[in-house]
């Protein structure tokens, strides 16, 4: 006999495990059809029947060839959990199951040799949020009477752009005895303090992208929401850089200065001044790994946009021209607002980490005045592709940093002049209103999110492990894959339309948290307004403990 | 809730009116203290307008070490005003050893100096005086500033008033402008400083209300100005945005309200002055006031104001006569002391609002 292959892969090696019921199953072929993985195979089995025939039993043995599905047992094509092939069973025949008894992290590596790479997001079981260990505690009462939510109005719009000290700007008495302008001031707008954070074209299929920059449209046009969306690093179609909706986008520009060739060159033609740039050093999912672009997702249309052959596209961890913040601050900001003729804020990105509170109180001292914004992104978030070693053992949890750099900003009475725009895990468990509102009061003058924006369009992936493969170009629903026939799964008007609904249900949500506060625009730096029922948070982030 | 009160005359005001003013609304505020802020003096202070006057309770102690240090600074001791107390065992006041109404005149070397620097001269010595009072609570500097004198007691008023034989209306304890307030601050700690009015170099501010904006307004003035200190109250919020906007920023009453209560963003956009608005907006976002409010503030010049937070939670009525204007919380204040004046020229100041009465209290209204 021959002895068994121990190193064989089976399926208990890998994360999910496909439980299918021949009984039930049709043999239609939709799930072996819909797994971008191929992760399923139809095969056939030798399967043996005992039957009778006559009155009395009388067994007999038949032996025939069915034909089934099966899981493929490979570290390559293995299932990743996304769970279409149940989604399209007309029978609930199929449906991949967890397994707590694999082996995937070591067999892939011992077969492969190379660093396991995924996409998505921290996938290490974590405690209890922080920020659901916080409640917003201090309710008016009688002191002051709550606002109504339905009945009052509220201005709530954070600043993106650099905010002089009030002593510096630039005003005068007119003889009328009213204040003018006697000098320039750096370009400051009031958007919603809900960014859509940074996701390429390239990372996203065109059809989500586009979907998003419809949904953006809608709300700023139709809704009244000034709502803006960053490009990502990778370029923008020039169609849109042309457009008046530009004025929607502020364009990114990273370490692999994707993209940019075709937005210098555009920038005759443009009809309106994009939102703002930024510049992203790190961020928060990943950090000090630069993002990770798949040749498999370097279609037609992504090699054109950002000017590169079909190739995987690596953006360097860091700026290679950059040596220090000081020089950032003069080379990249100062040329990129140069570029737009100060017309245009400049702000900057970078991942939360242990030092993130000198780096900004580095750049709030600058005293050019021209950095627009400070972007801290912290662990729990992440969209694209990254090696699973970075994306679950590095990083910086972004509630207490962004906190720290309030607090720096205030120990200076410089609170407000570089606004702080925070993300990382915002909006994790659906309920972004609460999460923004949180971070808001301890600081934030608002906050950016992706990975939501990837669940409001359908992205079935989760922070167990469930599909996780932004990185393969096999999005099962079509959001980050660039294979036409995944793309297509994906219906653009219906993902905008999504996020239009749930950004108008945060906007509801957002003044049901403002009201009960009686705070009719942003309580910025409202730290009192929170409490924690955990004393070392509370301890830690300088707020009211209660128990 | 508060009660706050103010009247503005062109002849002297004994402070026995104010307390008539507050007294017709006792069931509104809780009669937990009195205070006042007494501007353009005249009595026995008429003649030394120009030169600063302590005003100070203390004990024995905090009296000898506060006249120490002004001894030390060079100040020299022009007039000295000790109010007569009458000490019965029954009334509910809890009052200090002393309380001191010194007159004095500047050191030497700055009688010639700026009255810039004279001004910043106060309000060294004043922060001075109160930290070095501050040990074992010897003592409470209210103001330290010409023209200006201070009264502060924990109580019910009526009593505070009796203490102070302030019922009985003389020449000798009159002001032109009394601003005036009947509540300790019972929601917090009773300290005597978080008593409004509060007073500095030469604003005076107090407010009906609750500023929600407190911690966020706080963080930010601590670090504009070494006068900006105490915060037992959330109302002296109003008087640093105040003395910030007007005197360290140097630009006109009617921004104050720009920078407190903001027009919203829609609003702004549509303005010829979008640009000083959205500016304004922007670097004193930290200023802005939330939550019911009305505030009274004199400048100083003499100027009387009032204006409400952006959704009017918080009233202010103004009353007045040939002679005399008076800004109170409720109009049965107005009724008590100008009984015959023509009620329907009360102004009820909207939430975009700001009422001022000059010096020959021609009235002003700026809508922002």
């Amino acid at each position: 006999m021959e002895s068994m292959k121990v190193q064989s892969v089976t399926p208990n090696d890998l994360p999910w495990k496909i439980t299918y019921d021949a009984h039930r199953c049709t043999l239609c072929g939709s799930c072996v059809s819909a797994c971008s993985f191929r992760a399923i195979e139809a095969k056939v089995e030798r399967r043996r029947l005992i039957f009778s025939e006559n009155e009395f039993p009388e067994p007999q043995t038949r032996f025939s060839a069915v034909p089934v599905i099966r899981q493929v047992k490979s570290v390559k094509n293995y299932c990743r959990g996304c769970g279409i092939c149940e989604k399209v069973c007309p029978n609930d025949a199929i449906r991949p199951q967890r397994n707590p008894d694999s082996r995937h992290p070591i067999v892939t590596r011992c077969l492969g040799g190379d660093s396991i790479k995924r996409g998505g997001r921290k996938n290490l079981e974590s405690a209890v949020r922080t920020l659901d260990k916080l409640r917003v505690g201090r309710i008016s009462q009688m002191t002051d009477p709550s606002l109504d939510a339905q009945r009052h109005t509220f201005d709530m719009l954070a600043p993106f752009g650099r905010i002089l000290p009030p002593k510096k700007l630039p005003l005068g008495i007119s003889p009328a005895g009213l204040l003018e302008t006697t000098g320039s001031t750096p370009p400051v707008r009031w958007i919603y303090p809900v960014i859509i954070g940074d996701m390429s074209i390239g990372a996203l299929s065109w059809r989500m992208w586009e979907a998003v920059a419809m949904a953006v449209a809608y709300l700023n046009e139709e809704c009244g929401l000034p709502v803006r969306m960053c490009s990502g690093e990778g370029g923008v179609p020039v169609r849109l850089l042309k457009s008046r909706y530009l004025k929607y986008m502020i364009l990114q520009i990273a370490s692999g200065h994707f993209g940019w060739n075709r937005i210098a060159n555009a920038m005759p033609q443009m009809v309106e001044d994009p939102a703002g740039v930024l510049i992203k050093i790190g961020q928060g999912a990943k950090p000090g790994d630069g993002g990770l672009l798949m040749a498999q997702k370097v279609a037609e249309h992504i090699q054109a946009i950002r000017g590169v052959p079909k190739t995987d596209l690596l953006s360097p961890p860091n700026h290679q021209g950059l040596y220090s913040i000081e020089e950032s601050v003069q080379k990249m900001f100062l040329s990129f607002n140069a570029a737009f003729k100060f017309r245009v804020p400049v702000a900057i990105k970078v991942a939360a980490s242990a030092t993130s509170v000198s780096v900004f109180n580095n750049l709030v001292r600058d005293p050019y005045n021209i950095v627009g914004g400070f972007f801290l992104d912290g662990i729990d978030g992440g969209t694209g592709a990254a090696h699973e070693v970075s994306l679950d053992h590095t990083g910086h949890p972004i509630v207490s940093k962004l906190r720290d750099c309030y607090l720096a900003a205030v120990n200076q009475g410089r609170q407000g002049q570089i606004p702080l725009w925070a993300a990382g895990g915002l909006g994790k468990t659906g309920d972004l209103a609460a999460d923004a509102f949180k971070m808001i009061c301890l600081g934030a003058n608002g906050v950016f999110t992706g990975k939501l924006i990837l669940q409001m369009a359908g992205c079935v992936g989760n922070d167990q492990g469930r599909c996780n493969a932004c990185n393969t170009g096999l999005c099962p629903v079509g959001i980050t894959t660039q294979e036409p026939p995944l793309v297509k799964r994906l219906d653009p008007e219906r993902v905008a339309q999504n996020i239009v609904n749930y950004f108008l249900a945060m906007d509801q949500e957002f003044k049901k948290l403002m009201a009960p506060i009686g705070n009719s625009s942003l309580p910025v730096g409202r730290a009192d307004a929170l409490v924690s029922t955990d004393a070392a948070v509370a301890d830690r982030l300088q707020i009211q403990y209660v128990c | 809730m508060c009660r706050i009160g103010a009247i503005k005359s062109l002849d002297y005001v004994h402070p026995s009116r104010a307390l008539q003013l507050m007294q017709s609304q006792q069931k509104g505020h809780d009669n937990s203290g009195f205070a006042m802020v007494m501007h353009d003096l005249g009595g026995i202070f008429e003649d030394y307008k120009n030169l600063p006057t302590l005003s100070m309770a203390a004990s024995d102690e905090g009296v000898k070490r506060a006249e120490d240090i002004l001894h030390q600074a060079g100040f020299q001791r022009v007039m000295q005003w000790v109010p007569e107390t009458n000490a019965q065992p029954d009334l509910d006041i809890n009052a200090m050893p002393n309380y001191v109404f010194e007159t004095f005149d500047y050191p030497k070397f700055y009688r010639h100096a700026p009255q810039k620097e004279k001004e910043e001269l106060l309000l060294d010595i004043r922060l001075q005086l109160r930290a070095a009072l501050e040990p074992n609570e010897e003592g409470f500097v209210y103001s330290f500033w010409p023209d200006v004198v201070t009264l502060k007691e924990i109580g019910d008023p009526r009593d505070i008033g009796t203490y102070f034989h302030l019922w009985e209306a003389d020449d000798k304890f009159t002001a032109r402008v009394i601003t005036a307030q009947c509540r300790q601050n019972t929601n917090y700690d009773i300290v005597r400083y978080a008593a409004h009015p509060f007073h500095l170099q030469g604003y005076t501010a107090l407010a009906n209300g609750e500023n929600t904006f407190y911690l966020k307004n706080v963080e930010f003035q601590r670090k504009l100005h070494r006068g900006y200190i105490g915060f037992e109250s959330d109302s002296q919020c109003f008087l640093y945005s105040l003395h910030y906007v007007h005197r360290e920023l140097g630009w006109p009453l009617r921004y104050f309200k720009h920078v407190v209560t903001p027009l919203p963003f829609a609003d702004i956009e549509n303005r010829e002055d979008a640009g000083q608005l959205k500016a304004i907006r922007q670097s004193l976002g930290h200023l802005e006031i939330n939550g019911p409010n009305t505030i009274i503030g004199v400048l100083p010049d003499n100027t009387l104001f009032t204006c409400c937070d952006a959704k009017k939670l918080r009233p202010i009525v103004v009353g007045r006569t040939a002679d005399t204007v008076v800004f109170s919380s409720e109009v049965c204040g107005i009724n008590e002391i100008l009984p015959d004046r023509d009620w329907q020229t009360d102004i009820y100041p909207h939430e975009r609002e700001v009422v001022a009465i000059d010096g020959n209290l021609e009235v002003q209204r700026w809508n922002q």
